[in-house]
């Protein structure tokens, strides 16, 4: 199979690369830059947050991102309400005439688990006014169907907490989840590690969405990397077919033709 | 007059726009505005007019996950 062919499509865009990175905390741009150069990702995600008005010459992070090499996703991260983050996805789109979004209509500051009433509206608010709406949401898969029959392009749902770090904690849900989904399914949120992306694009998973994993590993370059690895190993390995697990032994060399064995 | 600028009390002379705004504020880079919860979009800057007690969201992008 021609491996150039692989692609993730999602609505009118289409990528290579599986892994989305995320932009946030990094301890400067310049390490965003590398760290997002060694992921060998296409998309990043970014915020909208209010300007600055009595510091406004603090560099823009857009100054750091290369346009041209990746395509930026905004989020509505820090929304609690439907209308917030409907309200922070068009100004997203306003900034940078770019008409998908990455909806999170969250539910609770600790867990930031998403509000899966509030993330349903806007997604049917926002499918409308004609975003491409890539939804960050829990791993129920009833949640996830109906996420898809109100119009979402991408549904993606949490490996675990945003930033916690453990990986797929549901793995059987994010598998049922890709049973039945007719659209693409992006693990996002929880990864720590890079046996995490390889253990979600082995589920089957269209791609996997990260942040705290690279940015916040002792070597985010490093670490970006890995998963830069890990995504590729894991798709492959998803792609080749694997052989089922026994629970006895199935011996690798042949039967016949040993030496006699020593008689005592 | 006085309007709320990112949640800061502005004034601002009588029949001042969105544009008058920004060019007040020195603010040069990429960034969106949202009037009274409502998206104000670039070409429609120097042509809407604020009015006392109108509410502005100036937002830019940063990073995030």
């Amino acid at each position: 199979m021609n491996h150039q062919q692989d692609t993730l499509k999602l609505g009118p865009y289409q990528f290579t690369s599986r892994l989305f990175v995320g932009t946030g905390k990094y301890s400067s741009f310049e390490l965003m830059q590398q760290a997002l150069e060694a992921s060998g990702c296409q998309v990043v995600t970014v915020a909208v947050r209010r300007e600055r008005l009595f510091d406004s010459r603090q560099r823009n992070i857009l100054d750091f991102l290369d346009r041209n090499r990746y395509t930026l996703l905004p989020n509505t991260a820090g929304c609690f309400s439907a209308e917030d983050a409907i309200r922070v996805a068009r100004l997203g789109r306003e900034l940078l005439a770019l008409d998908w979004v990455k909806l999170e209509v969250l539910g609770d500051k600790k867990t930031l688990l998403p509000d899966p009433i509030g993330t349903l509206e806007a997604t049917q608010t926002l499918v409308k006014e004609g975003f491409t709406v890539l939804v960050y949401t829990n791993d129920d898969p009833v949640m996830a169907r109906k996420l898809e029959d109100a119009g979402a392009t991408s549904v993606m749902p949490a490996a675990a907490p945003i930033g916690s770090g453990q990986g797929v904690l549901n793995p059987y849900n994010i598998r049922i989840i890709l049973e039945q989904a007719k659209v693409p399914i992006i693990v996002d949120a929880g990864v720590g590690t890079a046996s995490d992306v390889t253990i979600a694009m082995e589920l089957g998973a269209d791609g996997v969405l990260l942040n705290t994993g690279v940015a916040a590993a002792k070597d985010p370059v490093q670490m970006a990397l890995a998963m830069r690895h890990a995504i590729a190993a894991g798709r492959l390995a998803f792609l080749a077919g694997r052989i089922p697990r026994k629970i006895y032994a199935s011996a690798s060399s042949p039967l016949d033709g040993t030496i006699a064995p020593t008689v005592r | 007059m006085q309007v709320t600028v990112n949640g800061e009390p502005r004034d601002l002379p009588d029949g001042a726009t969105v544009a008058d705004l920004l060019c007040q504020l020195g603010l040069t880079g990429p960034l969106a505005v949202e009037l009274n919860r409502q998206l104000c979009s670039k070409p429609r800057h120097a042509d809407t007019i604020l009015k006392n007690g109108d509410q502005l969201e100036i937002v830019t992008i940063v990073g995030g996950g």
